[in-house]
């Protein structure tokens, strides 16, 4: 009776909408991966040459009169978190900036005429954040590689960290795209909120470092669970609980995903 | 079943402005159908609940059976929609909006290449293809958007003013092509200022005005009630008086041109006789306005005059 019913749902007057759904899912995908390789010189070029600056700077010139931050080396310490950082910042603008300009230039309206769900349109806008987010990531660690060495404790760990990271800040910038009126609006978000929320979320040192009453505002701010999570996977140190950190992630992710959903399906900011 | 069915369907936006007020349409399969009204009279509203674009206040609406609110996925996959405003990616080419809008509808890439070099030829922009889509003139994309809504060869193809703007000759070719897509079998819903292009295409028509149906008919029908119709005559010779042809008014614009007007009781063939029996000479002759046309304002400004009349007996 279930199989019954679950066949009705799929295949309603000779339409199968599992195909439909998995070719426009991969449609979706494959469209966002052609935008990050053709604009490549925007997307995947300028967090390299920024990532070198810090590690030059930082690093190298500053790092070697700072010494050893939680028992690592100071270069090898913000590795991890710059290359966290670069996740979180890519992820999101590419979502923010694909979406908003489909809105911008009407052309969202080819994907909400046509029959795919909304929770559908959000998971290929979120996989093509995450693609940009990893694709990033990697030229960012490949950078980090040549001025420290990066040793890897917990495998599953860092992919679930960086992961999980991406999908919020990528379902992040989908909700900014969603709500921004004008370019003013988009890069609101970026420059006071998420810029600040990383500079303080542990990118460049550790929060035991700070006094008391910062340690404690500190511990609001979600991006110290993910860059901590992230580097535990490399030297198994950390400034949180990790497994605390996995659940404010799992919930972020699930929250923002739930609040994307809710405002397409009510048509905020898309639909008239 | 109709292609297009709606139930006491209202619009009201959040400025208060109330689009639609409570319509009731059918559109049969296989129909080539018109949708007119002045600017804001609630077409483009209608359409875009039906391409589920503009959320309804409240009623029903159905696309071969597949009712909106229980089965959007379904009537959305039915559909095809030609939009009144370019809205494609203006940095991709003409082929790659094809292949991922078939992809939307979950069309795979082979099928849909073949699909996209259908359409590209048969729409004159198959040279265009690997073109950056910004870089085309007007008119090529506007046919861009019609080889766009047809890549997933849907049942009911909507079009929202797919001429605007494109010069005499273009519009003669896209209208010989939709003629044809219609003879293959889908159902075309036109919006167009264009009366002429409802007239020559069209078999049914509705008038939207105020958010209310005004009109409902077949074309041919619509036109034969039309009482009265103004003929422009062109003259061989000039006239410097206007002539006496008992029965039918008549007005000289210049020395070359007359006007004579025609009740649906009386033939053109009297008129001829009498004015060769004045030694005048035709060379030509066309009707004042589009007979559609002509419809359209007297049934505006009726309804116009009529609402004037109730606020003035409220006042």
């Amino acid at each position: 009776m279930s199989s019954t019913v679950a066949q009705h749902a799929t295949t309603t007057n000779g339409i199968n909408r599992s195909a439909i759904r998995w070719v426009g899912y991969k449609t979706i995908v494959i469209r966002e991966f052609g935008r990050i390789i053709r604009i490549w010189g925007q997307t995947l070029v300028p967090s390299a040459v920024t990532a070198t600056l810090y590690f030059v700077i930082f690093g190298s010139l500053i790092g070697r009169r700072v010494g050893n931050m939680d028992s690592v080396p100071y270069m090898q310490y913000i590795a991890p978190g710059l290359i966290m950082m670069s996740v979180i910042t890519q992820s999101y603008a590419n979502v923010v900036s694909s979406f908003f300009g489909a809105k911008f230039g009407k052309h969202i309206e080819e994907l909400l005429v046509s029959p795919l769900p909304n929770w559908l349109i959000i998971s290929g806008y979120v996989t093509g954040g995450v693609m940009r987010g990893l694709m990033v990531g990697g030229v960012v660690t490949m950078v980090s590689v040549l001025f420290a060495h990066l040793q890897v404790t917990n495998l599953p760990m860092i992919i679930a960290a960086v992961l999980l990271t991406s999908i919020v800040f990528s379902l992040g910038g989908l909700i900014n795209a969603v709500l921004a009126k004008n370019f003013e609006q988009v890069n609101w978000m970026p420059a006071f909120v998420l810029t600040p929320l990383t500079y303080f979320g542990g990118v460049f040192y550790t929060v035991s470092m700070l006094p008391e009453w910062a340690q404690k505002v500190s511990y609001a701010n979600p991006i110290l669970y993910m860059v901590n999570a992230f580097r535990h996977g490399f030297f198994g140190t950390s400034d949180v609980n990790v497994s605390l950190a996995f659940t404010i992630m799992v919930l972020a992710a699930l929250v923002l995903f739930g609040s994307a959903l809710t405002m397409l399906n009510r048509g905020m900011g898309v639909r008239e | 079943m109709h292609a297009l069915s709606v139930r006491s369907l209202v619009k009201t936006y959040k400025n208060g402005v109330q689009a639609l007020k409570g319509i009731d349409l059918d559109v049969e399969q296989g129909d080539f159908f018109a949708l007119l009204g002045p600017n804001g009279a609630g077409k483009t509203t209608l359409i875009g609940i039906a391409t589920s674009l503009v959320n309804k206040s409240s009623g029903t609406l159905s696309i071969f059976g597949h009712d909106i609110d229980r089965d959007l996925e379904g009537a959305k996959a039915c559909v095809g929609v030609v939009p009144q405003e370019i809205n494609f990616n203006m940095f991709e080419s003409p082929q790659t909006i094809l292949v991922n809008q078939a992809g939307f509808y979950g069309i795979e890439r082979h099928v849909a290449r073949e699909r996209a070099e259908k359409y590209l030829k048969e729409l004159q922009l198959w040279d265009k293809r690997d073109k950056m889509s910004r870089s085309l003139s007007g008119g090529m994309k506007r046919r861009l958007m019609i080889a766009r809504a047809l890549m997933n060869e849907p049942r009911l193809l909507i079009l929202d003013e797919p001429t605007a703007g494109v010069d005499i000759e273009i519009r003669r070719s896209m209208w010989e092509f939709l003629r044809g897509i219609n003879q293959q079998g889908t159902t075309i819903i036109l919006t167009t200022h264009y009366l002429e292009e409802a007239e020559t295409l069209c078999r049914n028509i509705a008038i939207i005005d105020k958010g209310q149906i005004a009109e409902r008919d077949r074309i041919s029908s619509l036109l034969r009630k039309l009482h009265t119709e103004t003929f422009v005559l062109s003259l061989r010779k000039e006239l410097h008086a206007e002539p006496n042809l008992e029965g039918y008014p008549v007005r000289l614009v210049d020395d070359h041109t007359l006007e004579v007007e025609v009740s649906k009781e009386q033939n053109l063939n009297e008129i001829f006789i009498r004015l060769s029996g004045l030694g005048i000479e035709v060379l030509s002759m066309r009707n004042k306005v589009n007979r559609l046309e002509e419809i359209f304002m007297r049934l505006v400004e009726a309804r116009g005059e009529k609402a004037n009349a109730a606020r003035g007996a409220r006042s």
